[in-house]
């Protein structure tokens, strides 16, 4: 019977290999061992400088005169506004930041078309406090192998005062780390002297445990649970790749087949195929994500490559070719085990694209940002009621408007309205120059809203007219347009 | 928290099912993650001392009142205290600023208006509408047509003691109902009428005779109304000739009011609106544009 294997399988009760998991699994504690190399260098460097940055950026004072405050860096919620070195932004060009962030995104793109993960790897705050922290444990505990064989011992007297000081540290970094998020929010000298002698506002301690607590707790205990289970960039990043990016690849087709350097060696003399590879595990064992490199590309795998300065090391102690683990492709691993050329590019299409999106972006924000205005016109027209009649049977509009001074320093503007023949502009509560003008003076870095009364007797136009609005700075003549319209029954 | 029943032991996870079979499917038997257990113990001693800190059971006539005392209407009453005592300044300055200088100050101004703007939208706008545009028989406030005066003065005497109100210092005069008393037969009311129309140039009755309508409006509008019907404000007699119409200009309309005479009431607000709060009712009102100078 041609069909009886098949009915076999469908009955048989010994389910798949794949059946035979438990759809959860524990996780394993992974005890990541120290590393030396070049890319080991290159991250020290990149968490010296993020954290710095972090850490410090909030000291950087910036003078910007007496009625602004002098930080270089500060969001300044309760008035609305954000200062960047010589930048402020209101609350309405909260764009800059859409911009920023669409800025940051297509660098990701890009990052992630050149050369992988390099955000998970280099980058992320996840990683660069998870590794800061992996270094307190390993300077307090140990490495490696002390931290494993304590893991099985009965606990000393040594051991808990290790961990304690260890926690205690950590400690201290999640409280320096969410103590200098706080500094981005006020004045960073005034509010580190209230918050050392109780005074700062109870929201200032609140976030400072906040992020205690989460920094704590996500690169103390979770670790690299967050980037397999918790972040979406992984699964993200999987679509935004292409055959030629590069990623830290194990060369299969020169390791494998992998044995002991000895086996290899009789295997090779026998003309009988030995690979490099002398499974000797080190990849893994610095592996911060306790994966195996070996298993090729995978979700778990934030490329930091920690696994390329091992193995590095260890081939460089047997007298062997390095990057065996290296920053490479599938395609020119296939492509050399096939006698076929290698091929890498990195400009194309895609890398283009997004460079070019790069540019265009940064342009348009830095073109907005040069011809910025420094006041501002908005016009609103009442509701309720639309129109009003006067007795001599002209027709009245209300609207208020608002006038946002973005200079530091105190302005006088005044306002025309253009679009209607026979009109007469009121403001409520102002008195007019001589010139017949009504003239604003807005105070430094303010807005001022009034109410202006448009009358017309000319009542014989269409019943909505388009009305501009032309605000002019008496200081340098900069204008502020805006438009309404003017209503008749 | 496990089931008690044990049944057989899956294979996979080594953990027993609960024995019930739905379809094939079986539940595991796990106990409850102990994070949530405990969560859900912190949840019921909560609510077991929420309830003895704050109101918590109806009883027959009252309420299990709480050992911390809290109360909400205390809870406003302190929200609103505090937001008076944070307004107290400019409040305190309101009141001691005379009408015609507040403007002078654009903070103070400022200030008075936005005041104002939430006590008209809770005490004027039910008969005003939201923005004072006003409807049938009740005047629209934005217009520079006024009943009693449009001065900051007049507005103040208008919002504190009402028009026909029930307080001595109100407002009073009203239109009689000249054709229901008798006072005129329905033949003059229409010539009147013809004749009211057409003082602010509204067109008449092609057959309307307007010099007998002068001649009855001479004799029994003009008292009020002046004799070139320009109103007077001393007695709340609308000014006829211009544009604006409390009732509208209808002939019908017109006709009806004289036959059944007017009298619209805004009562008085002294006793029930504190004085700065009608100082900013008034400056409010009389910066919606109608406002006059003098």
């Amino acid at each position: 019977m041609a069909d009886a294997p098949l009915a076999k399988h469908l009955t048989s009760n010994v389910p798949d290999q794949a059946d035979d998991q438990p759809l959860y699994i524990s996780r394993r504690k992974i005890y990541p061992q120290a590393v030396k190399g070049r890319l080991r260098t290159i991250k020290w460097a990149v968490l010296l400088i993020t954290l710095g940055i972090y850490y410090f950026l909030p000291f950087i004072r910036w003078d910007r005169g007496p009625n602004a405050p002098s930080q270089a860096i500060l969001v300044d919620l309760s008035n609305g506004r954000f200062y960047f070195f010589f930048i402020e932004i209101w609350p309405q060009e909260v764009y800059y930041i859409t911009g920023l962030l669409i800025l940051a995104a297509l660098t990701l793109f890009l990052m992630n078309a050149v050369a992988g993960r390099i955000w998970c790897g280099y980058l992320c705050p996840q990683t660069v406090w998870t590794d800061l922290f992996y270094a307190v444990e390993r300077l307090i505990e140990g490495d490696r192998r002390e931290r494993m064989k304590r893991e099985k011992e009965e606990p000393t007297l040594e051991i808990i005062t290790l961990k304690l000081l260890k926690h205690s540290i950590w400690l201290l970094i999640a409280w320096w780390t969410g103590g200098a998020w706080v500094l981005y929010f006020a004045d960073a000298p005034t509010l580190i002297g209230q918050l050392l002698t109780f005074q700062a506002p109870a929201i200032a301690y609140i976030w400072i445990g906040i992020l205690t607590f989460t920094t704590y707790a996500l690169a103390g205990f979770m670790r690299e649970q967050v980037c397999t289970y918790m972040c979406p960039w992984p699964r993200i990043q999987a679509a935004l790749t292409d055959e030629y990016a590069l990623n830290v690849t194990y060369r299969y087709d020169r390791g494998d087949p992998r044995g002991s350097m000895k086996k290899n060696e009789v295997l090779k003399r026998q003309g009988l195929p030995a690979g490099d590879c002398i499974d000797c595990a080190q990849c893994v064992a610095v592996c911060p994500t306790g994966i195996d490199i070996r298993n090729g590309l995978q979700l778990d795998c934030i490329q930091c490559g920690l696994c390329i300065d091992a193995c590095n090391t260890v081939m460089i102690k047997i007298g062997k070719p390095t990057n065996l683990i290296a920053y490479d492709t599938d395609m020119n691993v296939q492509a050399r085990i096939e006698g076929r050329p290698e091929v890498r590019r990195v400009i194309r299409p895609r890398t283009i694209l997004y460079a070019g999106l790069i540019m265009l972006v940064g342009a348009i924000m830095l073109t907005s940002l040069a011809l910025r205005h420094t006041v501002d016109l908005s016009v609103m027209h009442d509701r309720n009621p639309l129109f009003v009649r006067l007795s001599d049977g002209s027709i009245r509009n209300g609207f208020t408007i608002r006038v946002a001074n973005k200079n530091l320093e105190e302005r006088r503007y005044t306002l025309t309205v253009e679009g209607l023949s026979g009109t007469k502009l009121d403001v409520v509560g102002r008195q007019m120059d001589r010139q017949g003008r009504p003239v604003l003076t807005v105070g430094p870095d303010q807005t001022l809203e009034v109410r202006i009364l448009i009358t017309t007797d000319n009542t014989s136009h269409p019943s909505a007219t388009e009305l501009h609005f032309t605000l002019t700075d008496l200081t340098n003549g900069e204008t502020a347009r805006a438009k309404d319209h003017f209503m008749v029954p | 928290m496990s089931h008690d029943t044990q049944g057989p032991v899956d294979s996979v996870t080594g953990v027993t099912t609960t024995g019930h079979s739905w379809d094939d499917i079986q539940e595991l038997n796990n106990p409850l993650p102990r994070w949530w257990l405990w969560t859900f113990y912190a949840t019921i001693a909560w609510a077991v001392a929420y309830c003895v800190a704050y109101p918590a059971w109806p009883l027959i006539s009252s309420y299990s009142k709480g050992v911390l005392g809290w109360h909400s209407r205390e809870a406003i009453e302190t929200d609103l205290a505090s937001l008076k005592s944070q307004r107290a300044g400019m409040t305190e300055k309101l009141s001691r600023t005379p009408l015609e200088k507040v403007a002078e100050d654009p903070e103070l101004f400022a200030f008075a208006r936005a005041q104002g703007k939430a006590a008209f939208g809770d005490n004027c706008a039910p008969c005003h509408g939201a923005g004072g545009a006003g409807a049938k028989g009740y005047p629209n406030l934005n217009d520079d047509d006024w009943l009693w005066g449009g001065s900051l003065a007049q507005i103040e005497q208008t919002v504190q003691f009402g028009a026909r109100s029930t307080n001595d210092k109100g407002h009073q005069g009203s239109m009689p109902a000249f054709g229901r008393d008798g006072m005129l037969k329905r033949q003059e009311i229409s010539q009147v009428a013809d004749f009211v129309r057409s003082l602010s140039s509204l067109p008449v009755d092609q057959d309307a005779d307007l010099a007998v309508g002068a001649k009855v409006f001479a004799d029994n509008c003009a008292a009020c109304h002046g004799d070139r019907g320009q109103g007077n404000q001393e007695l709340g007699a609308p000014n006829l000739s211009d544009k604006i119409w409390l009732f509208g200009s209808a002939k019908a309309t017109i006709m009806e009011g004289i036959t059944n005479g007017r009298g619209g009431v805004m009562p008085a607000w002294h006793g029930r609106l504190d004085d700065t709060t009608i100082k900013a009712l008034t400056l409010y009102v009389h910066s919606l544009g109608g406002g006059r100078s003098q």
